[in-house]
């Protein structure tokens, strides 16, 4: 059951079954393990990429559905994702860590289709990720100035 | 590392020589006497390193595990600060879990507090050695040199040699004698007590920070482990041929319960393990076992009965705990007003983002490692009891790990990963599935306490009484454990914040049925519930304002208290709750519908008080503003604790408005984050957190002190607001959320 999927850009053959959902396929076959594992069932993000833009949570999307589209993982670049970055490390956002890969690309998805979100653009698009450290603060200030950075940096 | 050079009895700090030249310091630490222990004849072997390389860079080898409180950054600052480094060339590495490198385990709060003068002694050792090996370069004397930035500056000419470039000079400077140490002055902290931003950053904003979950060995298998839904239950039989069937899955195999020797190691729970070529086969592979399972003697413990009888036993009196004083029954008689109430906080699972996980390679004379545990040493004792191997042959490697906040300091799933490595003869990485992690944690007890006290006729406390109960932590480690230990009595119910005159603790009895263990600040969460919750009741009864009537059970000062770090000072906790108080603006009129509520505590040697603001509509709680101060001694890192308690305040607000963790015949009926559910960022409020500058003063608790006032904060708020008391957790039993 080869198969070829397409991450940040590049190409990877995995064998695996139609049913295996893309996050395992990314960590455990490709061996890309900046996408997180933390529920297994859509609940906490932690596991979150794009696949052709979309915000998807890997846990749960099968990997048949990723051939022949693009997807981005926290190993990947974008110009959105490059503000959040400088925004988070500015902030100092993190604590252990480990729900920072998912938040990130959440937030690229966010600033992807919001130029300027407000707090409450924020907290829909950012709630279905659980930050068990409790970052949110950090989070939501990050993302804004994200935003300043970007409108700085034209 | 070849030779040492000769110490003398009171030094502290080890030179050695490195065959890449450049100094390696290395000195010695032990949590127990809190100071560097150098053995009888003067030797010793350290347990933190810094290294000086020529090219400039400074690695310092930090002996804690990383858990999000940003100890590795705190405790490097430290080194730094004295050393006059320069931030950029400083990188920090983890420790194995090795004797070497002294007591690992991060548990309550102690790491800052422990490390900070050794890790000061030895950046300042350090400079001495740039400065000595700079002044013989030059020709000058060395008291006119100075270090800076990376630097050491000829004062008169102004000269300038970098760090680097007298590294390797400095090395073979003799070691300088402790008396030559002078520490910095609190006024000259460049890094100590200032806004710095964890070493790790670029790790986790590009998900190159390697997790116990992420770590990938030639020939790996990953391995799921079924275990009975009720605790220490046993297989009968099981039928594994649709499992054998799944894709990826290569082998099913039984693994037998490890049960510890009394009194310590926490072994693991056995089962039925799934050996798969990927975390999902061995998922997939788990769901398809049958099994038959032995339930056991817990399979008739169901929570809510336990609550009822808990309930029971807390109309009679219990065991008297040593610290009552005064005449409690007298108090009462003579009284104008009685006051009664009954609390319960449920049990709780700990649920860090990472779930347990190891990876194990078990060798023929060699055992090697590689998982996030908060106590490494404890690790390695357990694997060298239960797999009888020499403890030098095993070897642990701490991994970042994804949040701990307890459940992290036990071994289990470490053990099982060696158990199944050994079984295998291959490399194996034991994967915990959410639903793993839930129903089978260590966890945080549930309690149920009583409280009596009366008032007199101007609403002045006279006489508190207070029933408590819940499983003890020591039953994981003793059989029969029935009554609470005195660390834990000591935790928030021995030594209240308040001067009481007549005061009875009693405990009673409350058998475990379930493994219990330590959450982020352990039994203060059931302190800090009853005792705030509870003042601010009889702040009611008194018609007192609640603020005021905290103060005044504080009490006076201690006049010429003796100024030692483990000394309890009314003092500081007034002026947290005053401070708190100001930034609330209490006392301001509030719009319709909300209410503020406040809650202080005193933990881990830490001074916290907070107040939350609430608003209820349509019987809704939401959590809109929370303030909290901390005097915490000394702040090495003010951005880091700073975070510390904006996560508290988060872990706090899951607990109270969504935590518990309930049992039907011995099995637990949560699974995963849709029932057992955390703070989201829709949930999440302003947070205004505040640290008192007490740079003269020992630094003290920051990553658990700021949990226990949450919940009591955010009940008595609700009071506040709608006249409805909560006594009983979590709020979104009540409707309220
Ligand atoms: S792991 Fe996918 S949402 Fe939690
Ligand atoms: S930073 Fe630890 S879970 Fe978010």
């Amino acid at each position: 059951m080869s198969k070829i999927i397409s991450i940040n850009g590049k190409s990877y053959t995995v064998d695996v079954q139609d049913d295996m959902p893309l996050l395992w396929a990314i960590r455990d076959i490709v061996g890309l393990t900046g996408t997180k594992f933390g529920c297994g069932v859509a609940q906490c993000g932690a596991c979150s990429v794009l696949i052709d833009g979309v915000l998807t949570k890997s846990c749960s999307m099968p990997i048949s559905y990723a051939i022949g589209k693009e997807i981005f993982t926290i190993e990947g670049s974008s110009k959105n994702l490059e503000f959040l970055r400088e925004a988070w490390n500015d902030g100092n956002v993190p604590q252990c860590g480990y729900c920072q890969s998912g938040q990130l690309i959440a937030a690229t998805a966010l600033l992807d289709s919001l130029e300027n979100p407000t707090d409450t653009d924020i907290d829909n698009a950012m709630s279905s990720n659980i930050c068990r450290c409790g970052t949110y603060s950090r989070i939501r200030k990050a993302i804004h100035k994200a935003v300043a950075i970007k409108n700085n940096a034209i | 590392m070849s030779k040492i050079a000769p110490v003398n009895r009171r030094d502290f700090v080890k030179l050695f020589s490195l065959a890449t030249g450049g100094i390696l310091l290395g000195c010695n630490i032990s949590t127990d006497k809190k100071e560097f222990v150098p053995t009888q004849n003067g030797n010793f072997t350290p347990n933190l390193f810094v290294e000086i390389k020529p090219d400039g860079n400074i690695i310092i080898t930090a002996s804690r595990s990383e858990m999000g409180q940003g100890i590795r950054t705190s405790l490097a600052s430290a080194i730094a600060d004295e050393l006059e480094a320069d931030w950029k060339f400083i990188t920090v590495k983890q420790a194995e879990g090795d004797a070497k490198y002294g007591n690992q385990n991060t548990d309550g709060s102690r790491s800052v507090r422990t490390l900070l003068a050794p890790m000061r002694k030895m950046g300042a050792t350090a400079k001495v050695m740039l400065i000595k090996a700079a002044a013989k370069k030059w020709n000058v004397s060395e008291l006119d040199c100075i270090a800076s930035n990376h630097y050491i500056i000829n004062k008169k000419t102004n000269d300038t040699l970098f760090f680097g470039d007298l590294a390797v000079e400095a090395s073979k400077i003799p070691l300088p004698s402790e008396d030559a140490i002078v520490l910095k002055k609190v006024e000259d902290f460049k890094f100590i007590g200032k806004k710095l931003k964890s070493v790790d950053l670029e790790k986790f904003t590009h998900g190159t920070a390697t997790y116990g979950i992420d770590v990938r060995l030639p020939d790996m298998k990953f391995a799921a482990i079924a275990r009975c839904p009720v605790t220490f239950g046993t297989v009968k039989s099981f039928d594994a041929t649709n499992a054998q069937k799944t894709y990826g899955v290569n082998k099913v195999l039984v693994l037998d319960r490890l049960i510890p020797p009394t009194g310590k190691f926490f072994g693991a729970l056995g089962g039925v393990a799934v050996i798969a070529d990927s975390t999902w086969a061995a998922f997939q592979g788990k769901l398809n076992l049958d099994i038959d399972w032995d339930y056991g003697e817990n399979s008739t413990f169901n929570s809510e009965e336990f609550k009822e009888k808990l309930s029971k036993r807390l109309l009679e009196k219990g065991k008297l705990v040593p610290g009552s004083k005064g005449d409690v029954d007298a108090a009462f008689k003579n009284s104008n007003k009685v006051v009664e109430a009954t609390y319960h906080v449920p049990f709780l699972a700990h649920a860090p983002m990472e779930v347990p996980n190891a990876t194990a390679w078990y060798q023929d004379d060699k055992i090697e490692v590689w998982a996030p545990v908060q106590d490494p040493q404890t690790a390695k004792a357990e694997i060298a009891h239960f797999f009888n191997m020499p403890i030098e042959n095993i070897t642990i490697n701490v991994t970042f790990l994804g949040g701990g906040f307890g459940r992290k300091s036990k071994s289990d799933f470490v053990v099982e990963a060696v158990a199944l490595s050994k079984k295998m003869q291959a490399p194996i990485q034991v994967v915990w599935s959410r639903e793993d992690d839930v129903q089978h944690s260590f966890y945080h007890a549930a309690s149920a306490q009583y409280l009596k006290a009366s008032l007199d006729k101007k609403g002045n406390l006279t006489g508190w009484l207070q029933r408590v109960g819940f499983p003890s932590i020591t039953s994981s480690f003793k059989p029969l454990s029935d009554y609470a230990s005195g660390f834990e009595l000591g935790m928030g119910f021995t030594n209240n914040p308040y001067q009481i005159k007549n005061f009875r603790l009693e405990n009673i009895k409350a058998e475990a049925n379930l493994r219990i263990g330590w959450l982020r600040s352990v039994v203060h969460i059931h302190s800090g519930f009853g005792n705030n919750s509870f003042v601010d009741e009889l702040a009611f009864e008194a018609k007192k304002d609640p603020v005021q009537f905290h103060l005044d059970l504080i009490g006076k000062d201690i006049e010429n208290q003796k100024n030692t770090k483990n000394s309890y000072n009314p003092k500081r906790m007034k002026d947290v709750l005053k401070n708190t108080a100001k930034n609330a603006a209490w006392g301001k009129q509030l719009p319709k519908n909300h209410g503020l509520g406040v809650a202080i505590h005193y933990s881990f040697y830490s001074y916290v008080a907070t107040i939350v603001e609430v608003s209820v509509t349509n019987k809704k709680v939401k959590v809109e503003n929370l303030w909290t101060t901390i005097d915490c001694g000394l702040s090495l890192n003010k951005d880091n604790i700073k975070n510390q308690l904006e996560g508290a305040a988060i872990f706090g607000m899951s607990l109270a408005l969504y935590g518990k963790i309930s049992t039907k015949e011995g099995a637990v009926e949560q699974h995963n984050f849709y029932d057992y559910q955390m703070t989201r960022m829709k949930d999440a409020p302003k947070i205004h957190i505040d640290i008192l500058d007490k740079m003269h003063e020992p630094p003290t608790g920051v990553g658990e002190p700021g949990v226990p006032v949450i919940a009591p904060a955010i009940c008595n708020a609700i009071f506040n607001a709608t006249g409805k008391r909560v006594r009983s957790l979590p709020l979104i039993d009540e409707g309220l959320v």
